[in-house]
Order: structure tokens, then C-alpha cells, then sequence
């Protein structure tokens, strides 16, 4: 998937999901299936239409977010090809109906609010108090600059410091966000993915100086670059660079760091910038076989790495097709790991996945309406069998949530989970002839986009020469222009409209956190001991230049003699040089 | 400069651009591809320009309209930017509308600086359109 490989292994595996669907083998009995398909046809006939001739249904066509067209009703002969092992239960493969026997019963989903805001003293506040309030992992947003590999002081980052998350430009920085919290006692997310590799390095640096074992650490950074080329858009260096420290990322962590996540495979940015639900499936999955590969290809065993991958999903409105693409994401991901990449331990095969409610989803008009959406689409993602969960908050469509909106948002999830039963019995969707019916839909249509995805010459081409970015644009101008014609109904913008003004207040970021960031950065960079910090780089430096060296390790040096994100980025980019998207107009 | 024909100057040519570190460009693809069908010429500048740049193109290409989008906070820094440095290379009558996530209480300055538009996500696109479109037929069309 990395680069074209020239079998027919995709094309197949589409082929097998429709004739599996034809087939008629399965959990049903033969007779009584025939019997189930004439009544319906029946009915379609003889109850059904007469009907909707004299009250005509509301729109021509019914179909799903992505376009899959829909009947009226779905009975066991859609799903008549169904075999067992296809609806194997909870905690075994394909592992369609959940990665472990018990779920919900078990242990809760991992309620993660994703936060962060200008300088670190404001965000190690807002942890602490996520942390009171019954969270029970922690998720920290950076900055553009932060996120870009600049420092505070930087000329780029002018106007951008600590806007819209916390701004790290030194170890100093994490020092601070991490201050009195117990490393080795929670997880932490951490949304960074271009210097991901930098910021693993702090992570590492701090929990040193708190004299805790790199074992013991948990956590995830994102790190994955290939949606960043695909979606998200922020990058450094060219995609092969990134690639490569992912790679020693990968080999360092599997090492050293055993419990920590160094890459989350993200189809949350793809579905943000405007792709359907089977593109977000498809395009995630094919990361991931991507990621797979650099593995396999730096010479580990897929055994000893694929338990450390895990995923990232959307959840948005089309409630029934989100939940089958979850469920279908995780068959694709257990079927394909064993059959094609010969993972043996069933930890390889487990797709494992955060869920965030969508941010595009949210409107500024009539906020409060979010409040409903995000319950919706977290239910979606908790029916789907997420393993961590961030809602977002009503008051995001304007600006970074108060602390109000987000106490709203982190309770919804707590609603779902104490109050509402679903999480009493797994899968509780699964045996739904219409969720099933999509399931095997949307893993179908997946399976095709892998196959075009090689033929375009493996996951690299398609994103130099911009066909992923294309697909998603246009499909994300469909949908604007859906919404624009009425046909997509997004209540308070299109329909039930109202003309008073935004009735909540939303929280502001002073220009102080720049102030104080330059200050300290600078700071940083008069204090400590230059000799040390120049020979780190210049070991860093010549590890980029080697691509058989891991550079994981000058990194760590470089980062705890108080080298700044920004240095260390810029001796990257000296080596690597940057990149230049394809024209995607 | 290139110099356009009086018939030419009839198709508005609009140059799209986040001016900025924001990579979320679901919002101007969606824009450039609007304002394509309704007939404009579209340009557009790629990720990661600095208003320096978003200038010099702007008038490089002798555009109508300067259409700048940012989701990451940045616009009243950006913004304004990008305004003053056509005004110093001789694009002061370039129109500039703005769009992206901007709290009302932004709005005022950047009106004052002759920005307008300053839409939020979920504004039609015939709206932006039509604002464009007006924009352009009294400032740049009156004769």
C-alpha cells in the first residue's frame, strides 16, 4: 500500500464481500429465507407501494451521508449471505461486534477531552480540573506554531501563540503543562504530528526529571503523517522524511517505550475536510496498511508492533452509518492484518479506536442545538465500540470551548454511560438486518478504493499526485452544495432559521500568552549551556542524514539540554528540505 | 502586470488564499470551486503563504479580489496584514474579504480596514457569491 504493489488481493476481497452477500449458506435457514424474500417482494407489491402512491415519500431517493442508495426496509434476505463467522461475537475475529469479550461491562470507553490553550500554566490548569471532574485520560491540543515546528519568537508564529492550543517551544514548556500530574498514573494524548518525534522526546524528558521508568509511560501522540498530507495539511519536510522518523519512532518506542502509541491512525481530518464516510474508512485503513509496511520494511516483526497501532475515527450525523463503518473498519483491519500481512497474535488484529464527535458537524447558529448533535454522534460511536471518546463541546462552531461547554460535553458522555443502558449488552446494533447490510456495504466499498488506491500507484503516489485530496474536495463541495439546495438539512442554518443573535459568550484569549512565551523561550535559550545544546543538534543532524540511523536517540539529548522545537526543526529541514502540495483545485 | 482586455475584465478573477500556519483548507477548496462555477477565475495560492506573498500574487495577477480564509485564530493579525502590504505594492483598490471562524466583537475593526464579508462556516454560498459580485461591480466596474 506504501508503494504499488501489482497483485489482485483488493480487487478479490471486493469481489468475495458481494458474492458472500449472494450466496446463501449462512445463519439462516434456507426455506425460511425464501419464504422471508417473497413476502417482502409481497409486500413491496401489495402493501408498500400502493401506499406511497396515494402519500408520496418526502424525498425521490433515500440514501446514506456517503450516497449509498437505500431501500425502504431491510429483512434477513439482505443479509441472507451472512456467514457465522461474519457475526462471530465480541473478542474474536474478524471482531466485527468488538475487540474484547466484555466491552462496556467490562471497563468504561476512556473519557478523553482533548484541551489546551495558551501558555502552559493555563493548560495545566484546565487538565487538572478535567482531571477533578472525573476524566480519566488527558488530551492536549498545541498550537500552529507548535504543531509547524516554530518557536513563540518565531516570526511565523506571530499573531498564533497559544490561539488554538497550548504553544511548547522547549522541554521547559512540558515541564509546566505536566506539573504536579502523575505521569505514570494516566494517559496522555497528545495531538502533534509533524515534530511528534520532538514531542515524544519531552514527554520522555519530563517523566526523567519526575524519576519515573519510560515504561511506565502511556500515551499516544498522532504522528500520522500520511493523513497530514491527505487532510490536515500540516507539514515540515517532505513525506518520506516524516515517514522515516515515524520509522524510528516505531523502533524506538517498541524498545524503550512499550506502552506508548506512536502513531494514531487518523481518519478524524479526513472526514473533517470533507470526505464521505466509506472515503474516511477507506483512506484511514490504507494508512494504516501503509504504516504496517514501514514496519515490516525497518525489519520488525508485525507481531511485535501492529498491537501498538491504533486508531482515530469521526463520528458525525448519519447515525446508523457510522456505526457500520465502525464495525466494518474493524473486520477490514483483523481480516487484512492476518491474510495479507501474517499477524499471529490476535493483540495485531484488534482495531482499536478514539472517537471524536465532529467539529464540522457543530453550527454557530443556535449552539445549543450542538448539544443534541454531539450526544448523537457520541451514542454512534459508543454503539460503534469506541475504546476512548472526546464530545465536543456546544460553543466550538465560534471559538475554544469555556469551561462550562466543555463540563456539558464531558457530562454527555457520562449521561450515555451511567444513565442510558447502552452500554449493558455489546453490539447491540449487530443482527440489524439494515446495520448489517451496511456494514458488509461500506466494507465492500472500502475494499474497492484500496484496489484504486494501488492501481494509483500505492498510498505515496495517490498523495503526490493529489487523487486522495481531489476526492475529498469534491466531495466535500457536493455536500456544501447539498446544503445550499436544501436537499442536506442542517437545522438553524438552512431550516428552522432564527434572526436573534448568539445567546452565549465564548471564552477569550488574551495576547498575553505570547508575551510570555517569547519571554521564556528566550529565557530558555539565554540560561542554558549553549556547548551542549550545539553538539546535540549536530549529532541530531547527522543521524537525519543517515537513514540508517535512528535519530530518536540525539533527539532525546537534544530535547533535555534545552534544545528548542524550533532548532530542532530547522536542523530537519537543512537535511530533509520542505514540501510543496500538488495543485488540488 | 498583466494587462486585460475590457471584455476579459468582465470575468472576475479572484485569488483565494489562508494566509498563515492553518492547513484546514476544506473551506477554500469548497469556495474556489463555487466561485469556478459561477464563473470567476479562480487562483489559488497552495498552503502556508505569508501575507507577503498573498499580496504579491494578488497583484502579480491583477486580481479583483483577494479572498482570505483562516480557522486558526490568526485573522485579526493576518488580516490586516495582508491588506496593508497591497496597499504599499500598489493593489490598494484590490477588494479583500475575509471568512473563517471571526467573533463579531473582530468584525468592526476589520470592516474599518475595508475587509468585509467575515463569514462563518455554514454561510451559503451564494451569499459569498452575491457579495463578491457586488463588491466588485461598484468598486472595481463603475465607470
Amino acid at each position: 500500500m506504501l508503494s504499488s504493489a501489482k497483485d489482485v488481493y483488493w480487487g478479490k476481497k471486493s469481489k468475495e464481500v458481494s458474492t458472500r452477500r449472494k450466496k446463501t449458506a449462512s445463519v439462516f435457514d434456507r426455506r425460511a429465507l425464501k419464504d422471508m424474500k417473497a413476502g417482502y417482494e409481497r409486500w413491496l407489491k401489495e402493501v408498500y407501494s400502493p401506499w406511497v402512491e396515494t402519500a408520496p415519500e418526502l424525498k425521490a431517493h433515500f440514501e446514506t451521508a456517503s450516497g449509498v442508495p437505500l431501500q425502504p426496509v431491510y429483512t434477513p434476505s439482505d443479509i441472507a449471505s451472512i456467514a457465522q463467522s461474519e457475526l462471530a461475537l465480541p473478542g474474536v475475529f474478524p471482531y466485527t461486534r468488538g475487540v474484547y469479550p466484555s466491552m462496556y461491562r467490562g471497563r468504561q470507553w476512556t473519557m478523553r477531552m482533548f484541551s489546551g490553550f495558551g501558555t502552559p500554566e493555563d493548560t495545566n490548569k484546565r487538565l487538572k480540573l478535567l482531571l477533578e471532574h472525573g476524566e480519566t485520560g488527558l488530551s492536549v491540543a498545541f498550537d500552529m506554531p507548535t504543531l509547524y515546528g516554530y518557536d513563540a519568537d518565531s516570526e511565523k508564529a506571530h499573531g498564533e501563540v497559544g490561539r488554538c492550543g497550548v504553544n511548547v517551544s522547549s522541554l521547559r514548556d512540558m515541564e509546566a503543562i505536566f506539573d504536579g500530574i502523575p505521569l505514570d498514573k494516566v494517559s496522555t494524548s497528545m495531538t502533534i504530528n509533524a515534530p511528534a518525534a520532538v514531542l515524544t522526546a519531552m514527554y520522555a524528558g519530563v517523566a526523567k526529571e519526575k524519576g519515573l521508568r519510560l515504561e511506565s509511560l502511556r500515551g499516544t501522540v498522532q504522528a500520522d503523517m500520511l493523513k497530514e498530507y491527505i487532510a490536515q495539511k500540516e507539514w515540515v519536510y517532505p513525506p518520506e522524511a516524516h515517514l522515516r522518523i515515524v520509522r524510528d519512532m516505531m523502533l524506538y518506542c517498541t524498545k524503550h517505550m512499550p506502552q506508548w502509541n506512536y502513531v494514531s491512525i487518523s481518519g478524524y481530518h479526513i472526514r473533517e475536510a470533507g470526505s464521505s464516510a466509506v472515503q474516511e474508512l477507506a483512506f484511514t485503513l490504507a494508512d494504516g496498511f501503509g504504516y504496517v509496511e514501514l514496519g515490516v520494511e525497518a525489519g520488525l516483526d508485525v507481531d511485535d508492533f501492529a498491537p501498538r497501532l491504533s486508531f482515530f475515527f469521526n463520528s458525525t450525523m448519519d447515525f446508523f452509518e457510522e456505526i457500520a463503518k465502525f464495525r466494518a473498519a474493524r473486520r477490514i483491519w483483523a481480516t487484512v492484518l492476518r491474510e495479507r500481512y501474517g499477524a499471529k497474535k490476535a493483540r495485531s488484529l484488534l482495531l482499536r479506536f478514539h472517537t471524536q464527535t465532529s467539529g464540522a458537524s457543530l453550527t454557530w447558529q443556535q449552539p445549543y442545538n450542538n448539544v443534541v448533535r454531539t450526544a448523537l454522534e457520541a451514542m454512534a460511536a459508543v454503539l460503534g465500540g469506541t475504546q476512548s471518546l472526546h464530545t465536543n463541546s456546544y460553543d466550538e462552531a465560534m471559538a475554544l470551548p469555556t469551561e462550562h461547554a466543555v463540563q456539558v460535553a464531558l457530562r454527555t458522555q457520562q449521561i450515555i454511560a451511567e444513565e442510558t443502558g447502552a452500554t449493558a449488552v455489546m453490539d447491540p446494533l449487530g443482527g440489524s438486518y439494515y446495520v448489517e447490510w451496511l456494514t458488509d456495504e461500506l466494507e465492500a466499498q472500502a475494499y474497492r478504493y484500496f484496489d484504486r488506491i494501488e492501481r494509483a500507484g500505492g498510498i505515496l503516489s495517490a498523495i503526490k499526485s493529489g487523487f486522495l485530496q481531489r476526492e475529498i474536495a469534491e466531495n466535500a463541495y457536493r455536500l456544501s452544495k447539498r446544503v445550499e439546495s436544501g436537499e442536506d438539512v442542517v437545522v438553524g442554518v438552512n431550516k428552522y432559521t432564527a434572526k436573534e443573535g448568539s445567546p452565549i459568550t465564548t471564552l477569550k484569549i488574551d495576547f498575553k500568552a505570547q508575551k510570555r512565551q517569547v519571554e521564556r523561550v528566550r529565557k530558555v535559550r539565554a540560561e542554558r549551556d549553549a556547548a551542549k545544546v550545539r553538539s546535540a543538534l549536530n549529532r541530531l543532524t547527522r543521524a537525519y542524514d543517515d537513514p540508517d540511523a535512528n535519530s530518536m536517540y540525539p533527539l532525546m539529548d537534544a530535547v533535555s539540554a534545552y534544545a528548542t522545537l524550533g532548532e530542532i526543526v530547522s536542523a530537519g529541514r537543512a537535511v530533509f528540505g520542505t514540501y510543496k502540495e500538488p495543485q488540488i483545485l | 502586470m498583466r494587462q486585460r482586455s475590457a471584455q476579459e475584465k468582465r470575468k472576475i478573477r479572484v485569488l483565494v488564499a489562508k494566509p498563515g500556519l492553518d492547513g484546514h483548507d476544506r473551506g477554500v477548496l469548497v469556495l474556489a470551486r463555487a466561485f469556478r462555477d459561477a464563473g470567476m477565475e479562480v487562483i489559488y495560492i497552495g498552503l502556508l503563504p505569508t501575507p507577503e506573498e498573498v499580496a504579491r500574487m494578488a497583484v502579480d495577477e491583477d486580481v479583483d479580489v483577494v479572498a482570505l480564509s483562516l480557522l486558526n485564530g490568526a485573522h485579526m493579525t493576518a488580516f490586516p496584514q495582508v491588506k496593508r502590504l497591497l496597499d504599499k505594492y500598489g493593489g490598494k483598490d484590490i477588494i479583500v474579504t475575509g471568512g473563517g471562524i471571526i467573533p463579531d466583537e473582530d468584525k468592526p475593526r476589520l470592516l474599518k480596514l475595508g475587509i468585509s464579508g467575515l463569514y462563518g462556516p455554514g454561510t451559503s454560498l451564494e451569499e459569498i457569491v452575491g457579495h463578491i459580485r457586488e463588491r466588485v461591480r461598484k468598486e472595481r466596474w463603475a465607470e
